[in-house]
Parts: structure tokens; sequence; C-alpha cells
């Protein structure tokens, strides 16, 4: 189980452009982290550098446990949610079936799928395809993979932007309720979240 | 288990469901194979001989007609990172993606084989063997066109990329499973070629999945 989040002298290069050099960073249980910067400045990179699908070029990022530091495969397969700005839906397949998918990839089972539905609206939709869904649903339906199947830490990537403010509001209260069970949320946004975070600016 | 179980599942309802599916492969391989006579003249003699081959072509081709969105769309819509973070190795995943095509795709076209043959002109006692080695022959296809649509990741033109890099590696088992298809129809001795035939299968089902994977794995990073 993650309970910090250590990168020391980070930097990651993406062809012939540095996009951080030596970014050192501590997340505790219960912390979350905004990402800031203008467009390209790396916020999305980051989130992939800690998920492990790309390589840093230099620095370490890792995991530590209650009983010390974790193997980071093991921390990224068992402990970590990545939500990007895409969603990973399949728009031929029903919302209940990607739901269904994705919770079970993630460990989760039918009973926490439904309960993550209904907790962000969206049990009425699960019988439509997903190509029938608004971007705002699709995004709540790729968001309720981190409620079907908990794991400490959550990297995501622009989740507020096609949400109503209800929803937003809605979210910002499961992100709270996340941190206090001890969980750490690393997010990138242009958005302030709706609750308190550290700010790094890329 | 029931990771592989469930993506195999899901892998298998989109290649089922997605761009036709077995349906649009099948009519594909009806149409070339309708195409032999036409191109070749309609005396029996000529198109007995030919048959077997015919068939095997027709089912190589066939076999690459759904390979461009197999590892495409999960790259486009980022399914391909839900896949990379799971429970599973890439590996499995590209071995599991291959398995679900044969099943969408190789199997019932191995399952038309032997009509086509058999429309062309080849005695129908030779069925069953050629039921056989279109079976083995569509999932080395599989298995190898898996690795093709993996290295096209992310390339414009994916399609055709994917035509010209799986078309000259799945020349050998056309090479034995034809061979071996004409040397049992001539009563020559043809265990060699069905043997060689299941040998190429078996590697490219524990190579392949190796070297997609790896595909993947620059993809999404």
């Amino acid at each position: 189980m993650i309970v910090a989040l250590e990168i020391e002298t980070l930097a990651v290069r993406r062809g012939e452009r540095r996009l951080f050099d030596d970014l050192s960073l501590t997340l505790a249980a219960g912390e979350a982290l905004t990402l800031g910067g203008a467009n390209g400045a790396g916020k999305t990179t980051l989130l992939r550098a800690i998920a492990g699908l790309i390589a840093p070029s230099a620095g370490t990022i890792g995991f530590a446990g209650v009983a010390g530091p974790l193997d980071p495969d093991d921390a990224r397969r068992a402990d970590l949610h990545l939500v990007g700005h895409l969603d990973a839906l399949k728009t031929t397949r029903t919302a209940g079936d990607e739901l269904a998918f994705q919770a079970a990839w993630c460990g989760g089972d039918a009973a926490s799928a439904a309960a993550a539905a209904e907790t962000l609206g969206l049990t009425r939709l699960l019988g439509l395809a997903v190509r029938q869904l608004s971007a705002g649903q699709r995004r709540r339906l790729a968001l309720a993979r981190l409620l079907a199947a908990p794991r400490k830490l959550w990297l995501l990537d622009e989740p507020l932007a096609p949400l109503d403010a209800a929803h937003r509001a809605l979210l910002g209260e499961l992100m709270a309720r996340h941190l206090d069970g001890g969980g750490l949320i690393v997010a990138a946004t242009h958005d302030p979240l709706p609750l308190p975070a550290r700010r790094l600016d890329l | 288990m029931s990771a592989l179980l469930r993506l195999y599942r899901r892998e298998l309802a989109l290649a089922w469901n997605g761009g036709g599916g077995p349906l649009l492969a099948l009519g594909f391989y009806a149409a070339v194979t309708a195409l032999a006579p036409l191109a070749i003249g309609p005396e029996p003699e000529r198109l007995r001989v030919i048959a077997p081959g015919f068939a095997w072509i027709a089912l190589a081709l066939a076999s690459l007609l759904s390979l461009d969105r197999l590892y495409e769309r999960d790259f486009e819509d980022g399914a391909l990172d839900l896949l990379a973070l799971g429970p599973l190795p890439l590996e499995a995943v590209a071995a599991i993606k291959a398995l679900a095509q044969w099943t969408a795709a190789g199997a019932p076209l191995a399952l038309a084989a032997p009509f086509a043959a058999t429309a062309l002109g080849a005695p129908p006692a030779l069925s069953g063997m050629v039921l056989a080695t279109a079976a083995i022959g569509a999932l080395a296809f599989a298995f190898v066109g898996g690795l093709g649509a993996a290295l096209a990741l992310g390339s414009r033109r994916g399609g055709l990329i994917i035509a010209v890099i799986v078309l000259p590696l799945i020349t050998p088992p056309v090479i034995f499973g034809g061979g071996a298809l004409s040397a049992f129809t001539g009563g020559l001795p043809w265990l060699s070629g069905f043997l060689a035939l299941i040998a190429y299968a078996l590697a490219a089902a524990a190579l392949c999945p190796l070297f997609a994977a790896m595909a993947c794995r620059t993809a999404v990073s």
C-alpha cells in the first residue's frame, strides 16, 4: 500500500526537449498536489512518468509503504490509478460493459462497480452505448474506476475539464474523502481543485 | 486467470462487432475466391490444380483485413495505457489480442476454406486437410498480424504498413501449408510440411507477443 510518493532529481526529455530537470518532491498520505503550467509544460508527461509509462532520463520515482520502499512496478500495478484525458472507453460497447471491464481490470467487482456508478449518477446510463454519452458523462464513467477499485494513488489528468458544476463539486467531495482515507492525489489541472492542495508549476 | 478471461471476452466482442467482424472477412474471402475462375479461366482441370493454393492466398489476404484496428484504436482512445498498467504483462495482453483476432476472423475463415477450395474444384476428400492447415495457418497469421499492427502504431496509413510488414513474414506458413496440401493431393509425403506449419505457428505464438509488447511500450511512452 502506497503511503508516500518520492520523486528525486527527476529529468525527462521528449526528443530534444527537456521538460523538467532536477525535479524533487515528496507527497505523503492524505496530501493532494496540483500540477499547473502552460500547455506543453509537461504536466501529462510527469503523470505518465509517475505511472511508469515514460522512462525518466535521470532521477528516480519511488513509492513507499508503511514498512519502507516498495518495488515500483508492483506498487504501480497494485495501487495506482491513472485517469488520462483520453477515457479508454470503447464507443461501440455499452457503458455498463465498459465500467464492468475497467473495474474488474483494476481489481474491483460487480458490486463495487454498481456502487461507483450509483455515486457518480451513472446508473441509468449503463444500458447506453458509450458513443451516446456526452463528454462529461464519459469522463464520469472513466472516473468510476477510481471508486470501483480502491487504490491509494490517483493520477488525474484534467479531471474537471468536461464536468458540470454539480459534478465538479461531487468529484471534489470524493477526492476529499479519498485524502481523508489516507489516499494521495496528483492532478494536472488548469482549474483550481475544490479542496486544499499544494501546487507545483512546471 | 479472471483478468485473462475478461480481456479475452472484451477483445473478442470488439473484434466480432467492430468493423464488420467475421462477416466482412468472409465476404472478402468469397469475393477473392470468385475472382480465380475469372482471372485464370473456368476450365475445371486448371482450377482444380490451383484450388488449394488459391484458397490459401485468399485466406492470407483476408487475415490482413481487420488488423489495423487491433492496436490503433486502443492507442487513440487511451485504452492502451489502461492495458499497459493492468494486472497482466503486455506480452500476455498481446497474446490474448492475437487469440481473440484468430477466434473472430481466423477461425471463421478456416471454416470457410474447405468450401472455397471445393468450389474451385478441389476434391471434397481434401476438405479435412484444408480445414486443418487453414486453422493452423490462420493462427500464425493472427500472431504475426498482431506484431505488424503493434509495429505500425502511431504511423499514418497504418493499414498499408501492416500489410507490407506482415506479408513477407507469412510466406513460410503459406509455403508449408500450401506445400502440404499439394503433396497430400498428389499422394506424396505431406507430414513434414504440415509439421513445419505447426512449428511456425507455435514459434509465432511464442515470439510475436514479446515484440508486440515492446512496440506497445514504445508507443505509449
